[in-house]
């Protein structure tokens, strides 16, 4: 499909926003999911700000597109898109995972508008998804439900029930989305758990899959388009991603997955925000 | 209508009359449709009955996320699976997330005696029970079972029902009314107070029968609900007693007798704890077997009576 360039460089800025906000939840000395977090900051980018129904001002409206993050630890990506859509002030992002504050280390439906299920045990997200696709669909509802997985987080086996199920019940309103960054808490993921094949897997269970580079904007929003279109079941989006992206210091390394940064790392990733908005505006 | 004293048919028919109209009623099923009767839902409302195949997990977090989309789904499957396999998303896609989910664990306790260990759940309450937001409900006939499934469409939040797999004596009066937390005095008496639930209850009212020809005086309480637990009522019922038994055909940990006493914990009251000894089940040829074996029956509750009138 055809993209605007407007469309194109809108995106982009908002992905960088979205790094920006990232950023600003985890200064020096706090712990955060920078790595898995700045993985799918594109795709997030283009699913909040451009394919998803949703309304920060309306949360709960019936017709609204769901996000399910099964990879919960990187919820600090999620919360990023949210602020921006006004889902909650901004001086909430400085409170993240603090006693008083709205964000919680995980995604906690109770306590943060826009966030859908409760998370954060790895595994259970794409279920979760395909019961929401199936009630909304009793319900003739034209709401889409939108996974994000983690590669790692595929080897929970419940993952794959999952995958075995929604093709028999021919879910065509729910699209899962893996972050295939390869790194996972402690090393990569070829090192830890390594999983073959992975484009092939899915297609055996019946997933209309469509594998992408997970950075490019174009392919991304092409990728969501044609998933909303295939009617047939559920489709996949295998998103070839880099751990950290963006963030050269971080990019690749599995220390990133949840970690502090230095002073000086930290004003090196908001150089990079800065040169990233420098060529985009180019 | 019940037309039976079946508990597990009862449920099974309670819903299909309550789908009729409550069209939000869904069904899942993880292949023991026919143990569970589940199926029944599943032949009246094919569209709303999701036969998820032998995958508990899967199963737990589907309904999770059929209770996000408005529904109210019922999971379905042995008690020892419903509540053990599927653990962990009870735990973090049900009870964290305080959704609407329905567990029935159907063959509970030892009532599938010849499946043995494996089959037979002595640990389903306190699985349940330590978790936040859940309800958890152990009717010990087919009129509770037909009270408490209306109730557990009527009333939000997560829930587990304990389900016998064989018929059980009607010992409810089906005229009573009903509701989530009832505790219900089935016999009058001041020496002892007896808590039972599930199959206990019939079981506690022999004892009482035997104990009545030696001059104890049994007061017996069917403690449908076991979480949350009507503390009030509790209290209440052990006015004037000298010692309290509980019994359940469940371990003695992490029971009713457990959240008895700590509910009790303050009262100079002696408790005894009728259950299964921390041991797992197995097979036998009939139910009446394992009762015997583990002490479940009539005799072994008047024996924990006698026993906790000794204490000084």
């Amino acid at each position: 499909m055809n993209y605007s360039q407007q469309t194109i460089n809108e995106l982009k800025r908002k992905a960088i926003q979205v790094r920006s906000n990232i950023l600003e939840m985890i200064p020096p000395g706090k712990v955060g999911h920078l790595g898995g977090s700045s993985s799918i900051a594109d795709v997030m980018a283009a699913l909040y700000f451009h394919t998803m129904k949703v309304n920060g001002n309306d949360p709960k409206n019936p017709l609204r597109d769901r996000l399910i993050m099964s990879k919960g630890h990187a919820v600090l990506v999620q919360y990023a898109c949210l602020v921006e859509l006004g889902y909650f002030p901004r001086e909430e992002l400085s409170k993240v995972k603090t006693f008083n504050g709205m964000l919680q280390g995980h995604p906690d439906m109770d306590r943060t508008p826009g966030i859908e299920a409760v998370t954060g045990s790895l595994g259970q997200g794409l279920s979760v998804s395909l019961g929401l696709a199936l009630g909304l669909r009793l319900d003739h509802s034209s709401s889409r439900v939108y996974t994000i997985l983690g590669d790692g987080e595929l080897a929970e086996g419940q993952v794959w029930e999952a995958v075995m199920a929604a093709p028999d019940f021919k879910v065509n309103n729910l699209t899962a989305i893996v972050d295939w960054n390869g790194v996972q808490a402690t090393s990569t993921t070829k090192e830890i758990f390594p999983i073959e094949n992975l484009e092939e897997k899915w297609k055996a269970f019946g997933w209309n899959v469509l594998v992408i580079d997970g950075h490019d904007m174009v392919q991304i929003l092409d990728a969501l388009d044609r998933a909303k279109t295939y009617t047939e079941g559920p489709s996949v989006i295998l998103a070839h991603t880099v751990k950290g992206k963006c963030f050269p210091f971080a990019e690749g390394k599995a220390k990133y997955h949840n970690a502090s940064m230095t002073e000086e790392e930290y004003q090196t990733a908001w150089s990079c925000i800065e040169k990233m908005k420098r060529e985009v505006e180019a | 209508m019940r037309t039976s004293d079946s508990l597990r048919k009862t449920y099974g028919e309670t819903l299909v009359e309550l789908g009729k109209d409550n069209k939000d009623i869904v069904m899942l099923e993880a292949d023991l449709g026919n143990s569970t009767m589940s199926s029944l839902f599943g032949n009246a409302y094919p569209e709303r009955y999701f036969q998820m195949g032998i995958a508990e997990q899967n199963m737990a977090s589907v309904a999770a996320g059929l209770a996000l989309a408005g529904k109210v789904p019922f999971i379905n499957s042995f008690a020892v699976f419903a509540t053990g396999r599927a653990y962990d998303q009870i735990r973090s896609s049900v009870a964290i997330a305080n959704l609407n989910v329905k567990i029935c664990g159907s063959s509970a306790g030892l009532s599938d005696y010849g499946d043995g260990k494996t089959h037979q759940s002595i640990d389903d309450i306190a699985l349940m029970q330590v978790l936040p937001h859940m309800t958890v409900l152990s009717p010990c006939d087919a009129v509770e079972s037909e009270m408490m499934t209306k109730a557990m469409v009527n009333e939000k939040g997560p829930m587990y029902l304990r389900i016998n797999r064989n018929d059980l004596k009607i010992v409810t009066d089906p005229q009573a009314e009903y509701h989530i937390g009832k505790m219900t005095e089935m016999v009058q008496g001041n020496d002892v107070v007896v808590f039972a639930t599930g199959i206990m209850v019939q079981q506690s009212m022999e004892a009482a029968k035997l104990l009545e020809k030696e001059n104890i005086s049994v007061r017996v309480v069917n403690v449908s609900t076991i979480k949350p637990l009507d503390v009030e009522a509790l209290q209440m019922y052990c006015e004037g007693v000298k010692a309290v038994v509980t019994a359940e055909e469940h371990s003695v940990i992490g029971g009713l007798g457990s959240a008895i006493c700590s509910a009790l914990s303050q009262k100079r009251l002696p408790i005894g704890i009728v259950g299964i000894e921390d041991t797992f089940g197995t097979s036998a040829e009939n139910y009446s077997i394992l009762l015997k074996h583990f002490g479940l029956e009539a005799e072994d509750v008047a024996k924990k009576v006698r026993s906790v009138l000794s204490v000084r």
